[in-house]
């Protein structure tokens, strides 16, 4: 092992270095580089879309009603075709991306939050908190999710924040269990106890030490699970009973495409190819992360390049 | 040349890494004869298994490579056999065991089962096979041979299960026995007794015997040759007076030079303030004791050793000082306050005077904090030093003392070598000047020469700054240099304690005498003697 | 272990009872089933009949009352909507589904271990990168597309299949290829990993230092260790499907469980929701049951 460490590289990587060495990083896997392409425009379109293409994206067109996708005679954006009221696919689809994002990152982020709360105090507190944090934990993975979120959604209506508490509420264990078992056992660890040892109060041992250790696992599961809660919303959008017309939502237009399946492809096929398409990313994404967060696997992404492996 | 029962010529094994191509071993050649025993002497990274490895077709190719050589055994070049034909070798004419015998055994089969399916699997019937299992545990001397067979890896201890590796590895009555690092999870007396039934089967059966060691001890006992290996190479071989006595190679010099328990034993200053006063401190963990009213006196400049075997408590009694892990009773005074009962407030001003050193620098080490980070941490705790100008000299400063160099300050834990990262460590202690240094198996990890460096940097901090040292450690070598208290422990009890010298030369529990006894001493002559003193009943 | 069994036997029952006090009045909230069984210009007099009839004119805490009052005599009541006793209800659409997890999990099971062995085996080779384009599809891609589109195109477009329906055993297809995807991704990576550990454990280098014949290996010592965790992986996924597969029992007409219960809340007929979650918990805790006991006959540690 001695002689491997010392043929190694030594390279000096403080401060900015140390930020820049992760886009380095991901422009040297071209799936990934290309997963954060396609994720940055659809964050694009998230953001902008709404208000450049919110109108045209809801004002019906009844002679372009189900027209063929590769016509520009319509004008460009007809190039995904017309839906069932006239309506322009691709301005659909970019305008759909705001609730479809909107409601992923909030139950993603709420979910992120709290569960890392309740997790790292479940790991650093006593037997006791830890017990009953856990027994809710269990609780809530007992309930069958979608059975939840359907009660839920018939209860409150199915608006863009419940939709997002619902699909939070049944991700919080994920991230408590996750964080939890890392703070148990990096808690364990030597550095950990020298640092008590040297007198570091619970609050700088939780931030200083443990939480970073943790975070990147938690961001590569976020970003996993960022997918998986794209498509429990479009699931349930789907089955009609997420979010609710005149709002949109990818799994929507899928199944307002879906009677129109063998006349007008189109109508489900692009929204489902946008799902598909950010999920892929997302979990391209999320598989390059748990090995560059990894100090022990990082070389294989640095070494690719450097032309010596 | 063919006589001799296994020879390794010339070979050469490569690991290609993503790192580029490393060479692990480079043209070595050695061999061994029917009863002999060979040892093969290095330190981590050395490549003393590798050549092992190869013999029993145990390489990963790719990503090793055997670039050239042979191994001649019985009159055939192993490395140009069939899989199938190197399998029937295995285990019936050449049988290994290892440094880890709870890994190495699978978990999920009962060990009866395990030794049994050696013989099975080189064609014996399996009512044979469980015979000579239950001769086999006999001989090894596991007891309850019937009930054992059917009990799992888990349910045995340490030393049980290397006799049950030994037990498999011996069923075929193999020609040659690779022995891999075999004792070194051991406790001391487990070690002596594993070493000494190793000695006795290979008079019994006239095997050949390859012991792959890091430990000059182990050499001294045990081997009739040895082969000196460094960085890939061989840089010496002979036997094992002329090796200890006689060194030719750089080095093997330096080896043997930091081999420890040879120099002069330390005396202490008594003296001195009470520093630290522990009385009757208690600790279980359910019905398990992990320590009993351990209760001994640290004086100002004092080094006190605690020495102990595995699950002796002498970990929990630091950790219980610290207040690390609550002790069930009793107290330690520190200064005079007792520190199991101190507010936070004066406990955080206590920790800043006293400091801990673990046993695995890699793990005691935060990854991703820079070594500035690490070193300059103390002070954000105790919020000294706010002068940043003033931290980055006091760190240069402490790193030099350390004998690091400055520009590592900006670099990160996992950049560096074994020894170093405890060098590091060292510094993070000293950054708070304390009065009191607590090494936990501090220099365990480390191979003997880093160990060495490692132990001369504490000496020359204790006598420049007049730290006290609480020094826990299971080699008594390292304690005999160093310390000028010892302390006993056994079973969660101190057993003994007193002056280094006394200790030594005149132990008066029998325990401290068996651990004495036990333990291996790297001259040839002197552990032939411990032997031969061992062996004849007193 | 029977430790063990009883403290998990009662955490599901808190769990259990939590969950149907939570459903019942939840459920309850959302207002009665009067209106949707009943024609809109319905009199008063009718809408105060079926309520009564129901007991749907009591206080909430009352009908709770006399819920939990017929449930220790083992009567859970009746479905509105086919106006029979519930539990046979649940337990007819239970019948098609079970046969569906069973099918679709054995398949996904033995796929899973096969291909997750062989990509252990060859990293980098066919079998891994199979492996591994399988996992992210089933990671990626939406079920309910997923099964219109393969609708499509083998229904419709080459009238290989049915679109829905059970009648046949062609009916099955569609939707054990599904409900196949996601698991079996998810699984045969786990297979894969955990056979890579086994593969290169100390344990391993033992058996071949011992001269154990190559497959006596793989088949012996390793892959009983590398099942550990694929175990309780199982278990997971094998528990979400008896929960039923809500969209693919949806789009393909398929009477299981999962469309049992999104038609009941969507119809109000309570008892049949409840009804359903009981029989599933049941059925989640044998399942649950199963996997421990696998778990401490493959792993001795477990059991001493």
């Amino acid at each position: 092992m001695a002689n491997i460490q010392a043929s190694a590289p030594m390279t000096e990587a403080p401060g900015r270095e140390r930020l820049l060495a992760l886009p380095r990083m991901l422009w040297r896997d071209k799936f990934a580089f290309a997963s954060a392409v396609v994720l940055l425009v659809v964050l694009l379109c998230a953001i902008f879309g709404p208000a450049l293409l919110g109108d045209v994206a809801s004002s019906q067109n009844l002679r372009g009603r189900n027209s063929p996708p590769f016509d520009l005679a319509r004008g460009w954006l007809y190039v995904l075709g017309g839906d069932s009221l006239g309506r322009p696919m691709l301005a659909r689809v970019i305008v759909a991306a705001r609730n479809t994002m909107m409601v992923a990152a909030g139950a993603v982020a709420s979910a992120l939050l709290v569960g890392t709360a309740l997790g790292l105090i479940a790991g650093y507190r006593g037997k006791n908190t830890s017990q009953v944090i856990m027994r809710l934990g269990d609780v809530i993975m007992s309930f069958p999710s979608l059975l939840i979120a359907v009660v839920v959604l018939y209860i409150l209506g199915s608006s863009v924040a419940n939709m997002i508490l619902v699909l939070a509420i049944t991700r919080v264990p994920i991230y408590m269990r996750t964080t939890r078992a890392e703070v148990m056992e990096i808690r364990e660890r030597m550095f950990v106890q020298a640092a008590i040892a040297m007198g570091a109060s619970p609050g700088r041992v939780i931030l200083r030490h443990i939480l970073p250790v943790v975070a990147p696992t938690l961001i590569t599961i976020a970003t996993l699970d960022f997918a998986f809660v794209m498509l429990a919303e479009s699931a349930l959008s789907f089955l009609g009973i997420g979010i609710q017309p005149p709002e949109i939502t990818w799994g929507l237009m899928v199944s307002q495409g879906r009677p129109y399946l063998t006349s007008a492809w189109w109508l489900a096929f692009w929204p489902g190819l946008a799902i598909i398409l950010t999920t892929l990313s997302l979990n391209l994404l999320s598989n390059w992360m748990r090995i560059a967060f990894d100090p022990a696997q990082r070389w294989r992404l640095e070494a690719r390049s450097s032309g010596n492996g | 040349m063919a006589d001799y029962l296994l020879s390794v010529r010339n070979l050469s094994v490569r690991f290609h890494t993503a790192r580029g191509a490393v060479d692990a071993v480079r043209s070595v050649s050695w061999h061994v004869d029917r009863g002999e025993t060979l040892a093969i002497l290095g330190e981590s990274g050395s490549g003393k298994s590798v050549s092992a490895s190869a013999i029993m077709n145990l390489l990963d190719i790719p990503p090793a490579e055997i670039v050239s050589g042979e191994i001649l055994f019985g009159g055939q070049d192993l490395l140009k056999l069939s899989r199938e034909e190197r399998r029937r070798i295995n285990g019936k004419r050449i049988a290994m065991i290892f440094q880890d015998p709870l890994g190495h055994l699978n978990p999920v089969y009962p060990v009866g089962w395990q030794i049994a399916e050696i013989m099975t699997a080189h064609g014996s019937k399996p009512e044979d096979a469980r015979r000579r299992c239950l001769e086999l545990l006999t001989r090894v001397g596991i007891p309850d041979v019937d009930n054992a067979l059917r009990k799992y890896p888990h349910q045995f201890s340490g030393g049980q299960r290397q006799r049950l590796m030994i037990a498999m590895a011996l069923a075929l009555k193999p020609d040659l026995l690779i022995a891999d690092e075999p004792t070194t999870a051991l406790d001391v007396t487990i070690q002596a007794e594993v070493l000494s039934l190793l000695r006795e089967l290979q008079a019994e059966t006239g095997m050949g015997l390859v012991l792959i060691t890091h430990d000059l001890g182990v050499v001294a006992d045990i081997a009739d040759r040895v082969v000196v290996m460094n960085h890939g190479e061989i840089v010496e071989e002979g036997s094992p007076r002329d090796i200890y006595h006689n060194p030719k190679h750089a080095y093997t010099k330096k080896l043997i030079a930091a081999a420890p328990g040879k120099g002069e034993i330390p005396a202490g200053e008594p003296e001195a303030d009470v520093l630290l006063d522990v009385r009757s401190l208690s600790k279980g963990y359910g019905d398990f004791t992990a320590l009993k009213e351990a209760s001994f006196t640290l004086r100002r400049g004092q080094t006190i050793a605690i020495v102990g075997e595995s699950g002796s408590g002498k970990s929990t009694l630091a950790r219980s000082i610290l207040r690390l892990e609550p002790a069930d009773s009793g107290e330690a005074r520190w200064k005079g306050r007792d520190l199991l009962k101190m507010p936070p407030r004066e406990l955080l001003a206590a920790r800043r005077q006293m400091h801990m050193i673990f046993q695995d620098p890699t793990q005691s080490l935060n990854p991703r904090m820079s070594v500035y980070q690490i070193i300059s941490e103390g002070w954000d705790i105790h919020g000294l030093m706010p002068d940043r100008a003033a931290r980055r000299d006091r760190v240069t400063e402490l790193l030099v003392q350390v004998g690091l160099s400055p520009e590592h300050a900006l670099r990160y834990p996992h950049q560096f070598s074994g020894g170093q990262r405890q060098r590091i460590a060292i510094a993070r202690a000293l950054a708070l000047e304390p009065e009191l240094i607590i090494c936990d198996e501090a220099v365990s990890a480390l191979d003997v020469s880093i160990q060495a460096q490692v132990i001369t940097l504490l000496g020359r901090l204790r006598e420049e700054l007049g730290i006290s040292f609480l020094f826990i450690a299971h080699d008594l070598g390292v304690v005999r240099d160093f310390a000028d208290t010892v302390i006993v422990m056994k079973a969660g009890e101190i057993v003994e304690q007193g002056p280094t010298l006394q200790i030594f030369d005149e132990p008066r529990h029998p325990y401290t005498q068996r651990l004495l006894a036990a333990a291996l001493d790297p001259d040839p002559d002197v552990q032939e003697g411990r032997r031969q003193a061992a062996a004849t009943p007193s | 272990m029977t430790k063990l069994i009883g403290q998990r036997a009662i955490a599901s029952l808190l769990s259990l009872l939590a969950l149907l006090v939570l459903v019942f009045f939840l459920s309850r909230l959302t207002g009665d089933p009067t209106s949707l069984f009943l024609p809109i210009d319905a009199s008063q007099e009718m809408r105060d009949q079926f309520r009564a009839l129901h007991g749907l004119d009591d206080p909430l805490l009352v009908q709770f009352g006399r819920y939990v009052w017929d449930l220790i005599h083992f009567d859970l009541g009746d479905s509105i909507r086919k106006a029979r006793p519930a539990i046979d209800v649940v337990l007819e659409a239970y019948a098609w589904t079970l046969p569906l997890a069973l099918v679709t999990m054995s398949l996904v099971v033995a796929a899973a271990i096969v291909i997750g062995s062989l990509a252990a085996f060859h990293v980098g080779g066919f079998f891994d990168r199979f492996a591994s384009v399988v996992s992210l599809i089933g990671a990626s891609a939406p079920d309910f597309w997923i099964a219109i589109v393969a609708i499509v195109i083998f229904s419709i477009n080459l009238g290989w299949l049915p679109t829905s329906g059970v009648g046949t055993p062609w009916h099955w297809i569609l939707p054990v290829a599904v409900l196949f995807i996601r698991p079996f991704g998810l699984i045969v990576q786990v297979v894969r990993g955990s056979m890579l550990a086994a593969l290169s454990s100390l344990y391993v280098k033992t058996a071949r230092a011992k001269g154990v014949k190559e497959g006596k290996i793989i088949f012996i010592h390793a892959l009983r260790n590398a099942m550990l965790p694929v175990i309780t992986v199982i278990g997971d996924q094998a528990a979400a499907m008896l929960n039923g597969a809500v969209v693919v029992e949806t789009i393909f007409g398929f009477p299981g469980i999962g469309k049992l219960m999104i038609d009941s809340i969507l119809q109000r007929d309570f008892n049949v929701v409840l009804a359903a979650i009981m029989v599933t918990a049941i059925a989640i805790f044998l399942m649950n049951l199963l996997i421990d006991i696998a778990y401490s006959l493959l792993d001795p540690r477990i059991r001493h």
